[in-house]
């Protein structure tokens, strides 16, 4: 679907690393690059004409956010990415709500920035921090999540599709627990946003994080959405130009409202006004249309690779556009090297789930990861260069 | 060397790696080396004695550049003296950064004379080296 947008494609490379980061569109491009060319300016201080535009277009996004994904636009916090955002969540607003003694949910197959911040903050205030198992097929669930719980479970922090097993959660219905047990849930959207349909308002989730470059935007800008009674809450961890109203030589101060106070300093301008574009490129394919092609790929990749018995995969039943195999008895990387050789590009690793081994029995697989621009074709050849793989030594050696 | 018994060499120390798994003994020096590009992780483990190299062991994950590296390495370096191994290293690293070195005291590892063609192989083919390295310095 839509090829035609992406120049990048024309170099005639097959792209399934999308869950590191997506291709960008032309249009977005174009957005970035006409704030370069035609009215550079900063944000909130100019009376010239190029400041006003700049400040038209950038404050817009949020409106452009918050129709996306169903959420009030004085919710929406720029970022420069979901690690900033879940770092947001963890050192401005956990550390003064956590205790002692309290409780924090997470599983081994989160992502680093969705683990290592919760690590850090637990030195600091001693709370514990407690790993739901996983199932069989490595996914979560909410029956999982149940039997964990305590009464001294305060938060509830997880992905809304997996980084490595692709697994969707059931957000709807972790979230109605957690509010019905007076729990806070804090979720990464960095995977799931660019890919299903989200309501934050019909969802209970309290924090979300996701990053614009995993979704068609630019690298370098991310949004944090919050429940505004918690942002309230919820101190900035950088302090600067553009989110303060007043400061004085008696140590006074005053921070502006939320959102501002949350975003000191000069932001990525051209990054906001590009994801502000990609979220509408998106809105305009479809997000529902968009995770309906992924799933006819994945789909037709595994009826594909059935018939080829060296090709060992980890997650056949999950519900998203991620693939996690190995070539039997091949390390991961000599895989992706090999996949490479014909122009084919897939991530090979742990993928920031270090600790997801622990689960798995292997450290290491090759991932690949769709989106609505990949096609039959792409897959048609990557299953007749995994079906040629027994010569793989032959080829990267 | 051409290349197709160059590729037999690393896929047969990539299959039967010397001395992979490590041994409990405080007597060696040990140190992990991993890369920040790539996903190989292997701990080295070596032992010296009146500054001849007696044992050098591995373990770990790595691709078949790293592990091969890591064989041919070891075999390379057991029996040779601390002075003889810095100045094969010194060669070997120059050899694959693409600067002057003498092929003739490098013996197997001159397997690895072309990776430098894949650049995104480079390290791979450091990794051990490194380790070694770091054990060395370590001495000092």
């Amino acid at each position: 679907m839509n090829r035609e947008d992406f120049p990048i494609l024309g170099n005639g490379k097959i792209y399934f690393d999308n869950a590191a980061t997506t291709l960008k569109p032309k249009c977005v491009i174009d957005a970035m690059d006409k704030y370069y060319l035609e009215y550079t300016s900063n944000i909130h201080r100019g009376d010239y004409d190029a400041a006003t535009i700049t400040n038209e277009k950038y404050d817009n996004v949020r409106n452009i956010v918050s129709e996306f994904i169903n959420c009030d636009p004085k919710n929406v916090i720029y970022t420069s990415g979901a690690t900033h955002s879940l770092n947001m969540v963890v050192f401005g607003f956990m550390k003064y709500y956590l205790k002692s003694g309290d409780e924090v949910l997470l599983n081994k197959g989160e992502h680093a920035s969705n683990i290592l911040p919760w690590i850090i903050l637990s030195e600091e205030i001693g709370f514990k921090i407690k790993y739901v198992p996983l199932n069989d097929d490595y996914s979560l669930t909410l029956d999982n999540i149940k039997k964990m719980v305590t009464p001294n479970t305060k938060v509830i922090s997880l992905a809304m599709i997996s980084n490595v097993i692709g697994d969707v959660r059931n957000i709807k219905s972790i979230g109605e627990y957690c509010k019905s047990n007076n729990i806070i849930f804090n979720v990464d959207g960095a995977q799931g946003i660019p890919h299903m349909k989200f309501d934050f308002k019909d969802s209970n989730v309290d924090f979300l994080s996701f990053s614009g470059h995993k979704m068609c935007g630019p690298t370098g800008v991310g949004i944090l959405v919050g429940r505004y009674e918690l942002l309230e809450k919820m101190k900035p961890i950088m302090y600067g130009g553009g989110m303060n109203s007043v400061f004085e030589e008696d140590n006074s101060y005053e921070l502006k409202d939320i959102p501002t106070r949350f975003e000191a300093g000069t932001p990525a301008i051209a990054e906001v006004i590009g994801l502000g574009e990609a979220i509408k490129y998106l809105m305009n394919i479809g997000i529902d249309n968009i995770h309906q092609q992924e799933i006819n790929l994945k789909t037709y990749f595994l009826e594909k690779v059935k018939d080829i018995d060296n090709i060992i995969i980890y997650n056949k039943n999950i519900n998203s556009g991620i693939i996690a195999f190995n070539i039997d008895g091949v390390f991961a990387q000599d895989s992706s090297m090999y996949l490479n050789h014909y122009g084919i590009a897939v991530r090979a690793g742990n993928h920031c789930a270090k600790m997801l081994k622990d689960e798995m029995d292997i450290k290491n697989t090759v991932r690949i990861s769709m989106y609505f621009y990949n096609t039959y074709e792409e897959i048609d050849k990557v299953i007749e260069v995994l079906r040629n793989s027994k010569d793989i030594f032959k080829v990267i050696l | 060397m051409n290349s197709e018994l160059k590729r037999e060499i690393i896929f047969d120390n990539y299959k039967e790696p010397t001395n992979r798994g490590l041994v409990e003994d405080s007597s060696y020096l040990k140190t992990n080396t991993h890369s920040d590009s790539c996903i190989d992780n292997l701990d080295f483990m070596m032992k010296i004695e009146d500054g001849i190299i007696k044992d050098i062991r591995f373990d770990g994950e790595a691709c078949a550049i790293s592990t091969s590296c890591a064989s041919i390495m070891i075999k390379s370096f057991i029996g040779k003296s601390v002075d003889e191994v810095r100045s094969i290293l010194t060669n070997y690293i120059n050899m694959i950064n693409e600067k002057e070195y003498d092929s003739s005291i490098l013996g197997e590892l001159n397997v690895y004379d072309e990776i430098s063609k894949q650049p995104n192989r480079k390290n791979c083919a450091l990794l051990p080296m490194n380790a070694v390295e770091k054990m060395l310095d370590s001495l000092k």
